[in-house]
């Protein structure tokens, strides 16, 4: 076939794809960031004023921005780093040979199956401060002095948050991880075994740094996913004792209180600290791509 | 008592003793093995105890349910918290909503998909990797970020607030990771094959259609099922751009699941409901285990 007919038969079939990355993320983009400059109702009940940067300097006065940019980072961190080390953890473990192992990979994949919301409902049930199982079961065996109300006070509520988070998506974190382990030749563990090198030595010389390409892109996916949590936060707790994350804030601006401008603001401010570790996401996978 | 010296001298004869009696690290092998079974079922317990309380809850009367003795079976069952959710509930209503959005954009965007990820990975293509990129890009779209915009957008096509809004909306999450999947699929066929079918005089669409595809089955049915699930669980789309019952979807409904009164949270019905929405899933999932497990990694370890 012709060279030049290909190309076009290829534009062709791009174009129905084309136009709907525009439609529904290039266009609105482009307005989310024309709305930030100016100051409007989401009903557009009244004409929008154009006020420039002005919701942008707002921001940075904004307790409430402040605090749930500082809460957004707390989740960001605790949940990324506690699921990347049980991550870690659990693909060493199914990496091994032994019987059952396809029932436990089966096993950890059931969190992921299971819709964040629903999830996070199923939590706040297994965490009721008066009939949680949690409660219950950590008072009887005596691992905690009194049933605690996780949600509802400020020094629990983010931990539990996190914990649930963890729990949700350290499968894909280990699944990830493990894919990553299986890429390491096995030659390699058997000449160090040869040489008489100790498991935690085969681990930190072998096994660390081939799965670092791995492991920085689950730790860049899971820092993406993090920093724009919503569903968790607002089924938890509504964003409420010091959980209300950048995400939950956006939309309550947005939404309940239908302020256009300075909503869109605080998006595009997300996008931007997303975009850095799109950034990032982009170097390391580029270069594998390019190594490939 | 005596000194520690000689303490430790006993021991070490006693271990040498135990050594010759025994083969050597066979205590230790035991206990590492042992040790590694408990692991194991430390990770599956941590994984699946959450959803058997979530079965469990569902089949309590309410008497079990507030109540500080904790049963591990439901013990009498009751289905009392289903007969709510299906008959006392819209929850009926919002499984089918979600079905409508989740199979419509699966369709929508495995068709779109197939077409751009044939172009981007078989045919002659220069600005491949431009697209390729800019679909990317899209994927790391947070959604927050787009919000507003999709709102206006939708109330202006008079979208708001219906199954096709959702639908196009949903586009922004599953359209790329579909293009993404299918063109490393399609990349992977052995060349001879569209040679082969152009000789036969047969034009690329047909080729695409006839030869290609059927091929790439595996791969649909991961990306489709993937996308099927994104789909399903959304939560933000679901409850902005829909008001009341109409169009609304399980996610939503589950979140704001009332009570008889504002105080009153009816953990019963809302862990049935949780169970048929969570049951297909899980059953898919591990029905399509080793599928969803390569497509999931596809993108993040080869690049």
């Amino acid at each position: 076939m012709l060279v030049r007919h290909q190309t076009r038969l290829a534009w062709l079939l791009v174009l129905p794809t084309l136009a709907a990355v525009v439609l529904v993320a290039g266009y609105p983009l482009f307005q989310v960031i024309r709305f930030s400059l100016y100051s409007a109702d989401i009903a557009r009940v009244r004409p929008p004023k154009w006020v420039g940067l002005g919701h942008y300097a707002e921001l940075l006065r904004d307790p409430d921005f402040r605090e749930a940019l500082w809460n957004t980072v707390r989740f960001t961190a605790g949940s990324v780093f506690i699921e990347t080390v049980l991550g870690l953890v659990v693909a060493l473990v199914i990496h091994s040979q032994f019987a059952g192992r396809g029932v436990v990979r089966a096993a950890i994949l059931v969190p992921w199956a299971i819709p964040t919301v629903v999830s996070a409902q199923m939590w706040k049930w297994m965490l009721h401060d008066i009939y949680g199982f949690v409660n219950v079961v950590g008072v009887q065996f005596g691992l905690l002095s009194r049933k605690v109300a996780w949600l509802a006070r400020p020094e629990t509520a983010m931990g539990a948050l996190i914990a649930v988070d963890v729990w949700k998506t350290t499968p894909f974190m280990a699944l990830l991880l493990l894919a990553g382990l299986q890429l390491i030749p096995d030659e390699l563990y058997e000449a160090a075994r040869v040489d008489g090198a100790p498991a935690w030595q085969q681990f930190l010389r072998i096994t660390l740094p081939l799965l670092t390409p791995t492991l920085t892109v689950a730790l860049v996916f899971r820092t993406l996913d993090a920093l724009r949590v919503f569903d968790i936060v607002l089924v938890m707790t509504g964003g409420g004792n010091r959980t209300e994350t950048l995400a939950v804030l956006n939309r309550r601006i947005l939404i309940d209180f239908q302020d256009l401008g300075y909503g869109s603001a605080i998006s595009v401010v997300i996008l931007i600290l997303i975009l850095l570790f799109v950034g990032l996401y982009l170097h390391t996978v580029g270069r594998t791509l390019r190594e490939d | 008592m005596a000194r520690p010296g000689t303490s430790t001298l006993v021991h070490a004869q006693v271990a040498a003793r135990g050594r010759a009696l025994v083969r050597p690290g066979w205590v230790r092998r035991r206990v590492g093995r042992l040790l590694f079974y408990l692991i194991i079922a430390g990770i599956v317990v941590y994984s699946v105890f959450p959803f058997y309380w979530a079965v469990t809850s569902s089949f309590k009367p309410s008497v079990d349910l507030f109540s500080e003795r904790l049963k591990w079976i439901p013990s009498p069952a009751t289905l009392v918290h289903y007969v709510t959710v299906f008959f006392g509930a819209n929850f009926g209503k919002n499984l089918l909503n979600s079905l409508i959005v989740a199979g419509g954009v699966t369709g929508v965007a495995l068709t779109l998909g197939c077409l751009a990820a044939y172009a981007l990975g078989r045919l002659r293509f220069p600005p491949r990797n431009a697209v390729l990129y800019l679909v990317l890009a899209m994927t790391m779209f947070p959604q927050i970020s787009v919000l507003s915009g999709l709102f206006v957008l939708l109330q202006a096509l008079r979208l708001f607030n219906t199954h096709v809004g959702l639908i196009l909306s949903y586009l922004l999450f599953t359209l790329p990771f579909t293009v993404w999947v299918m063109t490393s699929y399609f990349r992977g066929l052995p060349r001879e094959l569209e040679e082969s079918a152009y000789v036969d005089g047969a034009s690329p669409l047909v080729t695409l259609l006839r030869v290609v595809l059927p091929l790439t089955g595996p791969g649909l049915v991961t990306t489709g099922l993937l996308s099927f699930i994104a789909a399903w669980n959304e939560f933000l789309f679901a409850l902005t751009f829909t008001v009341g019952e109409r169009v609304r979807t399980v996610p939503v409904a589950i979140a704001f699941f009332g009570g008889a009164t504002a105080y009153e949270v009816p953990w019963g019905p809302i862990m049935a409901a949780s169970v048929v929405v969570t049951t297909p899933l899980v059953v898919l999932v591990l029905l399509f285990q080793q599928r969803i497990v390569a497509g999931l990694t596809a993108g993040a370890v080869k690049g």
